[in-house]
């Protein structure tokens, strides 16, 4: 077995006084077979036979950020259409077939990409297929503006429920209209706005799905207890004569620059106010990505971390601080929120978070606050390899790295992104991306009370 | 996301296939596709489940080890007899508490140590009550399970209850009490069992010593020596009995329990009462009933609620697994506007499944559904940890999951139908409403389906 030892560890024992630990004492593995059918459908196989089941994983290469104006939140829409029934296959059915079968199934929707999925045993493998090879080749016939109309009242209390109807839901939309520019792809939510959802029509459904659902823009992955040759014979047949669609072409994003510090005040229906900082940083796996994954987790990862440490467990003015990096495929940005004890405002805990971004900045954190990190997220490396399903198992990451670096088993080698990170390379993060120059700062507060707001 | 359970519509507009592109299509196999109905799929894999086998430490101390080799990580789940159910009516919360002071500090550990330990060692370290039970567990890769299981030692055996750790965590917990007020689904999930089980309802009941159990890539002989090692000198304490309680009151009759959060966008329901006992031999068929009106996305409750009125994101139903009485209970969110043709809709299900027989494919799509899903559910070391933790916590037999796909399968759809009667009250409901009372409440008012009662944030009375 491969240790990740080599030049990296090497750099990293140069830098710190302790010799390298090695990050894995084993390498994480995949074995995949891939095959492109002529229509373009790209398929990835994996062979896992330690559990009787199997898991199909398909992506569309779509998202919000392909979203038109005055249609946000259609991409996630349309995902709840596609389990409204095609032309084999009637409305219920899908979910019927498959429950009969003992599989589940979901689908899930982000900036970059959407995503369908079924596990269950690994005999009902013919049926899923079957299932997602029909709603790709023949969703069209069957759409009706009643089904559109329905999943459009399913969306609508989809956003009420996890964004209007929960406390700081809409903070995050506040922030992304500030942190990117009205004509960049990420200026606004997955989940769209409301007059925008109402706004879209059953023409809308058939455009987007003739220009971004074709086998020549998704790639489908298969785990499980299944042989990749069996596998490969079931796609061929229910996928190969589905026509190929058209390539889709991306206009590059515009350059992204935050002006100065924006702040803005939210009004909520809450007890406690919350301060939420955004930064403009990096995509993902850009060279800093994981650097910053890491400056996360020294600044909010558990309890002993810096910002718990302090604004939680010394001071007492937080009840919880939270930060991270989200790298999606075209840009990223930083976050770090926390909300205040009764009694304080929000200024006592932006200072206490400045004053921590400062340290930072002068002085590296220390090589076990980085190995640390390092271990946390080797372990959750580790925990995703027992599934082989569901969002985040062996399917959907060898769907995600193949989509984001262009090779599926990239887990040990994404691993060892994290392993490279050094105490002077988060200090350095600190420096160049977490400004104080250049952030959003959102304070959101109890309704007719501003004055717990960050004064500007 | 698409959420949990669905599909409905009836609809036949033929629209010409649209011409995607101008490129013929290919097809590869030479054998016809015929999609005019589903794929007849081979018989369903042997049942494969990881075994669990168990080891008495001279103290007493139960280990059950279920062996994953898989991937090298390791679950381990330290059960005791210490759950809410036996908190004090002068100190409800007592049981959490204590589990949360756990982590605050343990042998030479302070309270950052602990966390600073378990975020070393890439670990997941919780520790937690319910009502029944009260549990310290820690996740962790197999390398470090040394260090992890002298991590849990410490906390579990050597929790030092330091005072100034103790005003820390009842400021914060103070502040976490106001915080939840804002979040209507936890409001309703407080308001629910405090409005069933009514105030001071002594749930509890002893159970014999604790279960240590250990789930993934270690062996038997491994586990037992690193748990003897470490817990070996576990003195063997008696766990005060509790009297035997007695069950809830019921409703006297059906009553709507109005919680007002002015300006909500949805109302957050949940509609039961105080149900069975998790060992009872009912469970099986409350399994199959339970999926039928709310346990899958094609569950009645969702398939009306849901895919063909688009009232909610989401309806589901639940028997809560307890030792003593467990609950019904049926629950969404749903949009203001709609809450009383929510409610009716509710109700039309719920006594529809009393009602009327429910016919053979729905109970045959039931069945498969619970027992094909099954080995997916051993798949995980945290899966197959929850699964097994279900057996030690309710005192059922460790090779309950060797008969359980017999047992579903004997479920019959009078089986059904007779649970439902038994189990399902639609007379005697609670019907808790959290939502925009100026609102909702006249068109509640009008379902004429019993009494208003206007409860507060915690669902205690309004004084």
């Amino acid at each position: 077995m491969a240790r990740i030892a080599s030049a990296t560890a090497v750099a990293l024992g140069l830098l710190c006084a302790r010799p390298p630990v090695p990050l894995s004492a084993q390498a994480l593995r995949v074995p995949y077979q891939t095959f492109t059918l002529p229509n373009g459908l790209q398929v990835i196989v994996h062979e896992d036979h330690s559990v009787p089941v199997v898991a199909v994983n398909m992506w569309y290469h779509v998202g919000s950020s392909d979203e038109k104006p005055g249609r946000t939140g259609f991409a996630h829409l349309f995902e709840h259409i596609m389990f409204m029934g095609s032309q084999h296959v009637p409305t219920g059915e899908f979910d019927r077939l498959l429950e009969a079968a003992g599989a589940d199934n979901n689908g899930s929707t982000s900036e970059d990409r959407t995503n369908y999925y079924e596990d269950g045993p690994a005999n009902a493998l013919p049926l899923m297929l079957y299932l997602d090879a029909d709603r790709m080749g023949f969703l069209l016939p069957e759409m009706t503006a009643e089904k559109v109309d329905l999943q459009r009242g399913v969306v609508q209390n989809e956003r009420r429920q996890s964004y209007e109807n929960r406390p700081y839901g809409l903070a995050e939309e506040n922030i992304l209209e500030r942190l990117y520019p009205a004509n960049h792809p990420y200026h606004w939510p997955v989940i769209g706005s409301m007059a925008d959802l109402q706004a879209a029509s059953l023409e809308d459904v058939r455009q987007f799905f003739q220009k971004y659902y074709t086998p020549t823009n998704a790639t489908l992955a298969i785990a499980g207890d299944i042989t990749a040759r069996d596998a490969r014979q079931l796609v061929e047949r229910y996928f190969g004569d589905i026509p190929r669609g058209p390539a889709v072409t991306r206009t590059p994003p515009p350059p992204v620059q935050v002006a100065g510090v924006v702040g803005a005040v939210l009004e909520d229906r809450v007890q406690l106010p919350r301060v939420y900082d955004a930064w403009h940083t990096v995509k993902a796996f850009s060279a800093d990505d994981a650097t910053l994954d890491v400056l996360a987790n020294v600044l909010a990862g558990g309890r002993s971390s810096r910002l718990y440490r302090r604004l939680v467990y010394e001071l007492q003015i937080a009840t919880d601080v939270v930060a991270f990096q989200d790298g999606s495929r075209i840009d990223g940005k930083f976050e770090v929120y926390a909300t205040a004890r009764p009694g304080h405002d929000l200024g006592e805990l932006q200072r206490v978070i400045d004053e921590e971004l400062r340290k930072l900045a002068d002085q590296a954190p220390t090589p076990r606050e980085v190995e640390r990190a390092q271990n946390t997220v080797e372990a959750q490396f580790l925990s995703r390899m027992e599934r082989v399903g569901g969002f985040g198992g062996k399917a959907d990451q060898l769907n995600f790295y193949n989509y984001f670096v262009g090779t599926p088993d990239y887990f040990q080698r994404d691993l060892e992104r994290y392993a490279r990170v050094t105490p002077a390379a988060v200090q350095r993060a600190v420096q160049t991306y977490l400004t104080g120059a250049h952030r959003v700062v959102l304070s959101v507060v109890p309704r007719g009370k501003p004055e717990l707001a960050v004064s500007p | 996301m698409r959420a949990a359970v669905g599909g409905h519509a009836i609809l036949v507009l033929a629209v010409a296939a649209a011409v995607l592109t101008a490129s013929p299509p290919v097809r590869l196999s030479a054998q016809a596709v015929d999609r005019t109905k589903p794929p007849v799929l081979p018989p369903p894999p042997a049942l494969r489940l990881p075994a669990v086998q168990t080891t008495t430490l001279p103290n007493g101390l139960t280990l059950a080890v279920v062996e994953m080799h898989k991937v090298p990580v390791v679950d381990v789940q330290l059960l005791v007899d210490a759950g809410a159910a036996r908190d004090p009516s002068t100190a409800p919360g007592l049981a959490t508490f204590t589990a949360t002071m756990l982590q605050q500090g343990a042998g030479a550990r302070s309270a950052l140590d602990v966390a600073d330990e378990a975020a070393f060692l890439g670990a997941q370290l919780g520790t937690g009550a319910t009502f029944d039970g009260a549990s310290a567990s820690i996740h962790v890769p197999r390398r470090r399970l040394e260090a992890a299981l002298d991590l849990l030692a410490d906390v579990v055996l050597r929790p030092s209850f330091a005072d100034s750790e103790i005003a820390r965590q009842r400021e914060l917990r103070a502040a976490q009490l106001v915080q939840q007020r804002d979040e209507p689904v936890a409001v309703a999930s407080i308001a629910f069992p405090a409005i069933v089980y009514g105030r001071g309802h002594p749930y509890g009941h002893p159970l014999n010593g604790a279960w240590l159990l250990i789930v993934g890539d270690v062996t038997l002989a491994e586990a037992r020596r690193l748990a003897a090692a470490r817990f070996g000198g576990w003195e063997r304490g008696d766990v005060p009995a509790f009297p035997n309680p007695p069950p809830p009151p019921r409703a006297a009759a059906r009553t709507v329990y109005l919680i007002d959060k002015p300006g909500a966008a949805q109302s957050v329901v949940r509609i039961g009462h105080a149900g069975p006992a998790r060992t009872t031999p009912d469970w099986f068929a409350l399994e199959v009933l339970n999926t039928i009106v709310g346990g899958a996305f094609t569950s009645r409750l969702n398939q009306n609620l849901r895919e063909t009125h688009g009232y909610t994101y989401g309806a589901f139903s639940q028997f809560a697994p307890r030792r003593l009485n467990g609950a019904f209970v049926a629950l969404a969110s749903v949009v203001t506007a709609k809450t009383d043709s929510s409610l009716v809709e509710f109700l039309k299900e719920l006594r529809r499944i009393r009602d009327e027989a429910v016919a053979p494919p729905e109970l045959a799509k039931a069945k498969a559904y619970l027992t094909l899903g099954l080995p997916g559910d051993f798949e995980t070391t945290g899966g197959a940890a929850a699964r097994f933790r279900e057996l030690l916590a309710f005192g059922l037999p460790l090779d309950y999951y060797d008969h359980y796909v017999d047992r579903i399968n004997a479920i019959t759809g009078a089986d059904v139908q007779r649970v439902a009667r038994e189990y399902i009250d639609p007379d005697h409901f609670d019907i808790v409403v959290v939502g925009d009372k100026s609102q909702i409440e006249a068109g509640i008012k009008a379902l004429n389906e019993g009494p208003i009662v206007y409860r507060d944030l915690w669902g205690q009375e309004i004084r």
